[in-house]
């Protein structure tokens, strides 16, 4: 059955935890392993803490959550309206980061946890991430069964 | 996140109940700081993970500045009851190559 979430919340490091949560609660509509569900948590933690960290560095602002799923399939979008990203080859690359405490990793975790990831950003506008994630042993409503 | 800490000789050991990330990281970061500057002459930070339920590249980050540090010191960082969710971010991180892991406490203090 498809399903969706919209969540909009400020960027602040304690809603990162939040998010974590909610995306793992529905994910596990879906047939995921343990460990795929924690693969979902670091992606997503990575992400919103991108927002807190590059795209609002300053103040909070507005990060929106869009969860889907689709023909068995979790779609997870992360949407910022922040500073965005110059250069996004560069900041794809492991060990580069802007920031001294930071190992820039998020984007190598984002993108080896999850199916596909997407990233677009626009200097000034913001940065999207759109990231799908199929669980390992199949669509959970295949079948005739699964169906109620 | 709550943290735990417990000096035995040059060793500091951590107890870490909760998550490390975005959040946690300041608190990690500022309690292991302070407790480094109080005891000198620690040179091995043990960090007990049985009770970390989520890591990171922020709780990464935490751990690596720490290692900074005390590697400059001529110090290092050992890992002990890692789970492994835990392990796999620290193998696919590299975070391995400094930082070493252990069954317990003891195997950890003998190792030093």
């Amino acid at each position: 059955m498809n399903n969706y979430l919209k969540l909009e919340f400020p960027s602040m490091p304690s809603n990162v935890g939040l998010a974590r949560l909610v995306v793992a609660t529905f994910a596990s509509q879906l047939e995921f392993t343990l460990a795929e569900i924690e693969e979902i948590r670091v992606a997503v933690s990575e992400a919103v803490s991108n927002c807190v960290i590059h795209a609002y560095p300053k103040n909070p602002g507005i990060i929106e959550l869009n969860l889907t799923i689709a023909d068995g399939r979790l779609i997870i979008q992360i949407k910022d309206f922040g500073k965005g990203i110059e250069n996004i080859e560069q900041a794809k690359q492991a060990t580069y980061s802007t920031e001294p405490e930071h190992m820039g990793l998020g984007l190598v975790f984002m993108e080896s946890f999850m199916d596909e990831m997407i990233l677009t950003s626009r200097p000034l506008e913001g940065t999207t991430v759109i990231m799908k994630k199929c669980p390992e042993r199949g669509p959970a409503d295949v079948g005739i069964s699964g169906n109620n | 996140m709550i943290l735990k800490t417990e000096r035995q000789g040059a060793n500091l050991i951590v107890f870490i109940d909760g998550e490390l990330d975005l959040e946690t990281a300041p608190l990690f970061k500022e309690t292991i700081e302070k407790k480094l500057n109080q005891y000198e002459s620690v040179r091995h930070l043990i960090l007990d993970l049985e009770k970390v339920s989520f890591i990171d590249s922020s709780g990464l980050g935490a751990i690596l500045g720490r290692y900074k540090r005390l590697s400059g010191q001529g110090g290092k960082i050992s890992a002990i009851k890692v789970s492994q969710p835990v392990k796999r971010i620290f193998e696919l991180s590299g975070l391995l190559k400094v930082v070493k892991i252990y069954e317990n406490r003891q195997q950890a203090l003998d190792n030093k």
